[in-house]
């Protein structure tokens, strides 16, 4: 860890760079009034530049060394083979067991799939989430924006207040609520139904995930959808396009940055969901987002850990550029 | 009939919303500690609450970091969003790659990361790396808030005000801004929610002297989640609801004087 | 959205009113689980010796382990598990005792003078401890409950509620069939994680911290649990009951400990010194009710503590026990990857 101290000083000299360029910025921007937009984000890309991209360098470093500092490509290896590290650190011990008679398969450490397994089922899990929350999320978009109701701004916050409740006393809430004793089973037992296993499964885990990050998917929706210009719509109606078609040929593909803003929002951060499934799922399959703090907490292996995020982080971002060809101009996500 | 249908969804949809935070609300009037039973109606929560100054002061760092990260993080993000939406392709989708990362990231690696940050840099942990900490995973959302207003505005506004003589600053304020601030504020809404939620990040870049909400509530779990914590939801929830409806009742008059 | 930014500013405002203030004085910085403890006795020991304590809290211990490691002089009491306590020795994290200052500490149990974690008692003083044993409902449980054999009982599939904790869950397998639950043995920890995988089915959830209150509401029938939770959930639900199986279990004990880099290490003293009292400890145990170190304390405290089985076990049932020792990183790594496999396991 010593090879990367940096002075004391440092974060200050770093923070005041930052406030000096922002300062140099303005002073210069007063001056030419031809400047080009793309500077606006040179205060963001100094940010990013201190606080993501030398974090990541740090978790590289994690990524690419052993326990003893040095550089080695085996941590990443555990990717395909769950039990590759444990092998490699029982070394000579393992040897003594093979010795007599025993094959790595027969000590629950031959190949490995647990963490390849355990991503598809993360990707898969959060592919469904981002599904539903767009398939319930959109029209809810849609009705926000209609100027019938002219309730809009009063909605947004109507939609955030639950989020503003902790987290975790949600979770708990709904705990509550599907429970074997939970509120549903009690209700369903007046009728002599029941009860019905509402809880740790697939299901519940998805239905947690629904309801954090459903707001995700609207708002960004909502605030295309919001001020599109009508004038389009009811030409194309004019026109004689019926309803669907007008939706189809006209509003949707306007409201597309929207959409593609809100699968973003959703689908990345629902990859590592944790503590959902431990709650709600019952713990009996896990999530990457816990696979990882079980890996950084539990087995206190940082290389590991850091190993199995950057190729999660890497993966992910590049089944993201996939997402410029649905919006070919855009900017939802995309590799240099 | 539309309209019939319109609402019935809608009011599905907040129901599902609404139900868990209802369940929480009832939790916190019951007397006995415990969840799985129901000891009776009584205030006890809330008389403990308001006697609790560790809650005082946690809610005191987990709002105004909340605001505050809000704040810099819409600033910085709509700044950001105008930039890279005017960028050449290259330099965009790099910064798009780089504005996807936090937001990949599982938390705990977020949280370890800025956690070493600040270690290696010598800075004390506290209230104010808990703030960078918070604008960092902050600002993606806003950015992805507003992206898609950008979009949606005239191309050439922006110019056609500079030919017209505007400084940047002026366009940009009285041109760029009113178009996209719809996108600005729910932006500073995610970027408040997320903040106000927020345990890992939170746990592994403050120091312990220095806690917000979350890191009280899973540092209970252990012997059991306390219903004054309902309670507070409880008072924040009600109060939050009531100036909404204040605020709505107040400019739904100024319109119908209009 | 006029009325939107309204709302924000109000908040700011609002939250702006409240004011944090701090005090520089003598101090403890104490770094513990919450409602761990009776937090009054705190103020009794401020008004006493003048020093203030400054409470903080953990999560868990590996929370607290990266914490400890990573915030020197930022601690000065710590309450961590004992299989922590082993490895925070073998780090370097904590320092020696100065007994002489803690003479309270004579109080401490006979047979807990020297734990496994802390072989020559020199880092810590026992602050509670505990067994791990099966919680279950005497309304769906109808034969006896005196082995873990009855957690791998098809007749409850879908009743059991396993602690989704590595070194509990792996080492209560282990002593089922007769192994040590500190074995290093890859024979015997694959068999573990078989018996473990073949169980599966039969489970309805892994939990820790939130069974306690499933177990009161009627959920289960069988629960592995720590005596401590299982004390609460008995407390909401009288047909609960507590057994620790005949082929032996765990035995806890959650130690105070002092970080090597501790700035006020006689306050820190004095404050453990203060807590061994035994008025002190008895309303600490009563505030909890987990098994008290203290026998003076528990003199104390008479036929409420002695009769009740579960938090004063028989001292047959304690021989059967085992410490938990720490397992090092390296070997931690196979613990784990098992562990994976059986979290994972269809």
């Amino acid at each position: 860890m010593n090879n990367l101290q940096i002075p004391a000083w440092g974060i200050w000299a770093m923070l005041a760079g930052f406030a000096a360029f922002i300062g140099l910025l303005v002073a210069y921007f007063k001056r030419n009034h031809g400047l080009k937009r793309p500077i606006f984000a040179s205060p963001y890309t100094l940010w990013i530049i201190l606080f993501t991209v030398v974090p990541c360098i740090l978790i590289a470093y994690y990524a690419f060394t052993d326990v003893n500092g040095q550089f080695t490509l085996d941590n990443f290896k555990n990717f395909w083979d769950s039990n590759y590290d444990a092998r490699k650190t029982m070394g000579p011990e393992l040897e003594m067991y093979l010795e007599m008679g025993f094959t790595a398969e027969d000590l629950g450490l031959g190949r490995g799939t647990v963490n390849v397994d355990t991503l598809i089922y993360s990707l898969w899990m959060a592919f469904l989430c981002t599904i539903i929350c767009l398939v319930l999320g959109y029209p809810t978009a849609h009705i926000m924006a209609d100027r019938e109701f002219k309730l809009g701004s009063t909605l947004v916050i109507l939609f955030v207040i639950p989020m503003w409740m902790n987290f975790l006393l949600r979770t708990i809430a709904w705990m509550s609520i599907l429970e074997d004793t939970g509120l549903i089973n009690q209700v369903l037992g007046w009728f002599g139904l029941g009860p019905v296993k509402l809880m740790y499964n697939s299901g519940a885990v998805l239905l947690g995930m629904v309801y954090n990050y459903l707001p995700f998917m609207v708002f960004p929706i909502y605030n295309v959808l919001n001020k599109m210009d009508y004038k389009l719509s009811e030409a194309a109606m004019d026109l004689g396009c019926n309803k669907w078609r007008t939706f189809y040929k006209v509003t949707l593909p306007l409201s597309l940055p929207g959409v593609v803003s809100g699968i973003t929002m959703v689908f990345m951060p629902a990859v590592t969901t944790f503590f959902i499934p431990r709650l709600l799922g019952g713990g009996s399959t896990e999530m990457f987002g816990d696979l990882i703090e079980r890996t950084f907490l539990t087995a206190n292996n940082w290389n590991v850990g850091s190993a199995l995020s950057l190729l999660m982080m890497v993966l992910i971002l590049l089944s993201l550029g996939l997402l410029r060809k649905v919006d070919p101009d855009g900017e939802g996500g995309s590799m240099i | 009939m539309m309209k019939f249908i319109k609402r019935f969804y809608l009011s599905i949809i907040l129901f599902f919303l609404y139900v868990p935070i209802i369940v929480l609300i009832v939790q916190s009037f019951n007397a006995g500690k415990s969840r799985a039973h129901w000891e009776g109606f009584s205030f006890r929560w809330y008389q403990e609450l308001f006697n609790d100054a560790a809650i005082m002061q946690a809610l005191y760092v987990t709002v105004s970091i909340a605001v505050l990260a809000a704040i810099v993080s819409t600033v910085l993000g709509t700044l950001a969003a105008i930039g890279i939406h005017a960028m050449k392709k290259r330099p965009q989708s790099m910064m798009m790659t780089l504005t996807n990362i936090p937001m990949t990231m599982p938390d705990i690696v977020t949280g370890i990361s800025l956690m070493l940050l600040f270690i290696f840099t010598k800075v004390e942990r506290g209230y104010w790396t808990m703030l960078l900490a918070h604008v960092t995973f902050d600002v993606p959302y806003v950015i992805l808030s507003v992206l898609p207003k950008l979009k949606q505005m005239n191309k050439h506004s922006y110019e056609a005000a500079l030919d017209l003589g505007a400084t940047p600053t002026y366009a940009l304020f009285h041109v760029i801004l009113p178009e996209i601030m719809p996108g600005v504020i729910t932006g500073a809404m995610l970027a408040f929610t997320l903040s106000l939620d927020d345990f890992t990040v939170s746990y592994f870049t403050t120091s312990p002297l220095v806690q917000n909400l979350s890191t009280l509530i899973y540092s209970q779990a252990k012997l059991g989640i306390k219903p004054t914590m309902n309670a507070l939801s409880a008072l924040m929830f009600v109060s939050l609801l009531a100036l909404l409806l204040v605020v709505n009742r107040r400019s739904s008059k100024d319109e119908i004087k209009k | 959205m006029k009325k939107l930014s309204l709302v924000l500013a109000l908040i700011l405002c609002c939250s702006m009113l409240v004011v944090s203030n701090a005090a520089a004085e003598e101090v403890v910085n104490v770094y513990n689980w919450y409602d761990y403890m009776d937090e009054s006795v705190f103020d009794m020991f401020t008004a006493e010796t003048g020093i203030k304590v400054n409470k903080m809290y953990f999560t868990t211990n590996e929370d607290m382990m990266v914490q400890v490691r990573v915030s020197p002089g930022a601690y000065d009491l710590v309450f961590p598990s004992d299989y922590c306590v082993e490895r925070m020795i073998a780090e370097g994290l904590i320092s020696e005792l100065n007994f002489d200052n803690i003479p309270n500490s004579k109080y401490t149990s006979q047979w807990l003078m020297n734990p496994g974690y802390d072989p020559d008692n020199k880092y810590s003083v026992p602050f509670m401890w505990g067994t791990v044993g099966i919680l279950y409902n005497t309304k769906m449980v109808d034969e006896p409950v005196d082995s873990w054999g009855i957690l791998w009982n098809e007749k409850y599939a879908n009743n059991i509620f396993m602690m989704d904790s590595l070194r509990d869950t792996m080492g209560l397998t282990l002593k089922y069939q007769g192994y040590s639950m500190n074995t290093r043995n890859l024979v015997e920890l694959k068999a573990a994680t078989d018996k473990l995988v073949q169980q599966k089915k039969l489970v309805k959830a892994y939990g820790v911290d939130e069974i306690k209150d499933k177990m009161a509401a009627g959920e289960a029938a069988l629960a592995v649990m720590w005596s401590g939770d299982a004390l609460y959930a008995m407390e909401l639900n009288e047909d609960l009951a507590y057994a620790v199986p005949k082929e032996g279990s765990n035995i806890w004990v959650d130690p105070m400990v002092i970080p090597a880099t501790a700035k006020n290490k006689e306050n820190a003293e004095k404050l453990i010194d203060f807590l061994c009292r035994p008025e002190i400890a008895k309303m600490n145990c009563e505030y909890i009710w987990y098994s008290s170190p203290n026998s003076a304390a528990i003199e104390l405290m008479g036929e409420d503590y002695t009769a009740n089985s579960t938090i004063n076990p028989a001292q047959d049932v304690i021989e059967r026990c085992e410490w938990f020792h720490d397992i090092p990183d390296t070997f931690l790594t196979v613990y784990n990857t098992l562990w994976g496999q059986v979290k994972n396991a269809k």
